[in-house]
């Protein structure tokens, strides 16, 4: 039998990149279909019922969702080709504890993309900084997390890279000078025909930002009447991304400024 | 079984529902280990340096190595003592349930929480908010005696969080988050869990956790019944 694999995703979409490259690293044929989230799909809402978000993997007809778990599923579907999770059991604790750890890096990059100007940003950028220090310290001199290998935690933070120009800008600040380690990782990963066939261009992500950040506002708006049914609960409120669900914590969190009705 | 002397460790905390789901998981393969009670607000040396990242419990040690994050921990008992499965076997599934785990840790106890931490509108929000992803958890249910299918599973391990820590706050909030009108799988699931030995074994007892909780809240100047 022939597998029918098709990933629906958002083109900019940091972590339908992961799911990208873990496919093309294990050479598999898939149908992409770029979706609108603005006007979402019926397939998408019904392979995603619960968080009808993207990216979405599709096999033979049953849906996978969540990227760090599309990227362990078609590890273990097709196990055979470019292996991406370690055989070893405590080395695959330690790769699936930073893909967690990466995933936690979420909140940050939301306020520091997508915050209130200043402090909130200010913070945002801290806490980024901080966690990408983190990373770099567990890099250490090695090619890849994996060491030798690309694998699962290169595989889960690279898609970030394609970000880093619009954090850079929209944050004011160096990553190769906070990070150059990271950087020059990055730039080993690139190299590798899955990540450069995967990866957004640069550019074009950051020339979306503006777009994105008008259209935030709106959909904030609406989730959160449907959520709360009260526009001025504003502390600590789930904001649907147009990406990927919360991770234990909020994602873009605005303030009572942001949400007066000459904010929206 | 091993050869060579097996060292299981866990740091953890009584009252913690993820501490508690590790030592189902080593109960229910029959793992002998050391638990080492952790004080949070005064951690210790060996906890700083097992997690120097997080600096939180629960924290498994294995031959000295150490092992974080609840749900990494699970899958690497599961992947270590392949005996008594406690994920399945097929790659689709198991996606399916570590979707779910997630499902708990990052939407249901994250909203969960809120109930406990706001009051008035915002606790009521909170409430409403909860009940809309627990009838998910409901409809998974439906035609299963346990999350897992026919037997304790990941997920059930994972949402003891809302059969014993989630249920048991509603006592001490005074608000009846998961009435049984409205959630009949979920109670039935419930009363399931409790038919099993190595949760009866492994769940905080009521009344002391109920205490727990209410000094919790107390100190943390949150209203209680």
């Amino acid at each position: 039998m022939v597998d029918e694999v098709i990933l629906l995703d958002y083109w900019p979409s940091m972590f339908g990149v992961r799911t990208r490259i873990a496919l093309e690293e294990k050479n598999i044929k898939f149908d992409y279909i770029e979706q609108d989230l603005c006007n979402k799909s019926a397939l998408l809402l019904e392979m995603n019922p619960v968080h009808k978000k993207i990216p979405v993997l599709i096999h033979n007809g049953k849906p996978v969702c969540e990227s760090l778990i599309q990227v362990e599923y078609i590890d273990e579907t097709w196990p055979r080709e470019n292996p991406i999770l370690p055989s070893d059991p405590y080395q695959r604790a330690q790769a699936r504890f930073w893909g967690s750890f990466i995933d936690k890096m979420l909140p940050g990059l939301g306020k520091l993309m997508w915050g209130v100007k200043g402090e909130e940003q200010e913070a945002g950028k801290k806490e980024f900084v901080e966690m990408l220090k983190m990373l770099e310290s567990e890099l250490g001199d090695r090619t890849y997390f994996g060491g030798e290998t690309f694998g699962y935690v290169d595989i889960a933070l690279i898609g970030f890279y394609g970000w880093f120009d619009a954090f850079e800008k929209y944050g004011n600040f160096s990553i190769e000078a906070e990070c150059p380690k990271i950087i020059a990782w990055a730039k080993r990963c690139v190299k590798r025909d899955s990540v450069a066939k995967s990866l957004p261009d640069s550019e074009k992500v950051t020339e979306l930002v503006p777009e994105l950040k008008k259209k935030k506002r709106v959909q904030y708006k609406e989730s959160l009447l449907f959520i709360h049914g009260c526009i001025w609960n504003c502390e600590s409120v789930l904001f649907c991304s147009t990406c990927e669900p919360t991770h234990g914590s909020v994602c873009f969190t605005f303030t009572c400024i942001s949400l007066s009705p000459a904010g929206l | 079984m091993a050869e060579r002397s097996e060292e299981v460790k866990l740091l953890g905390m009584w009252a913690s529902p993820f501490s508690r789901r590790v030592e189902i998981a080593l109960t229910l393969k029959g793992l002998p280990y050391e638990f080492s009670e952790q004080d949070i607000a005064n951690k210790s040396p060996l906890l700083l340096q097992s997690n120097p990242v997080h600096k939180m419990i629960p924290v498994l040690l294995h031959n000295g190595k150490p092992i974080s994050e609840s749900l990494v921990i699970l899958e690497y008992i599961d992947d270590t003592w392949q005996h008594n499965q406690i994920l399945p076997q097929d790659p689709y599934d198991k996606a399916i349930a570590r979707f779910w785990a997630r499902f708990v840790d990052e939407q249901i106890y994250v909203t969960a929480m809120k109930v406990v931490g706001k009051v008035g509108e915002e606790r009521d929000a909170a409430v409403e908010a909860t009940r809309d992803l627990l009838k998910l958890m409901e409809k998974e249910l439906v035609g299963k005696d346990f999350l897992g299918g026919e037997s304790l599973g990941f997920v059930d391990i994972v949402a003891t969080l809302v059969a014993f820590w989630l249920m048991r706050t509603e006592e001490v909030v005074g608000v009846k988050v998961v009435p049984v009108e409205m959630f009949p799988e979920i109670h039935r699931w419930v009363k399931n869990l409790l038919d099993v030995d190595v949760i009866k074994k492994c769940i905080p007892p009521e009344g002391e956790h109920l205490n727990y909780i209410r000094a919790r809240m107390d100190s943390l100047k949150l209203k209680s019944v």
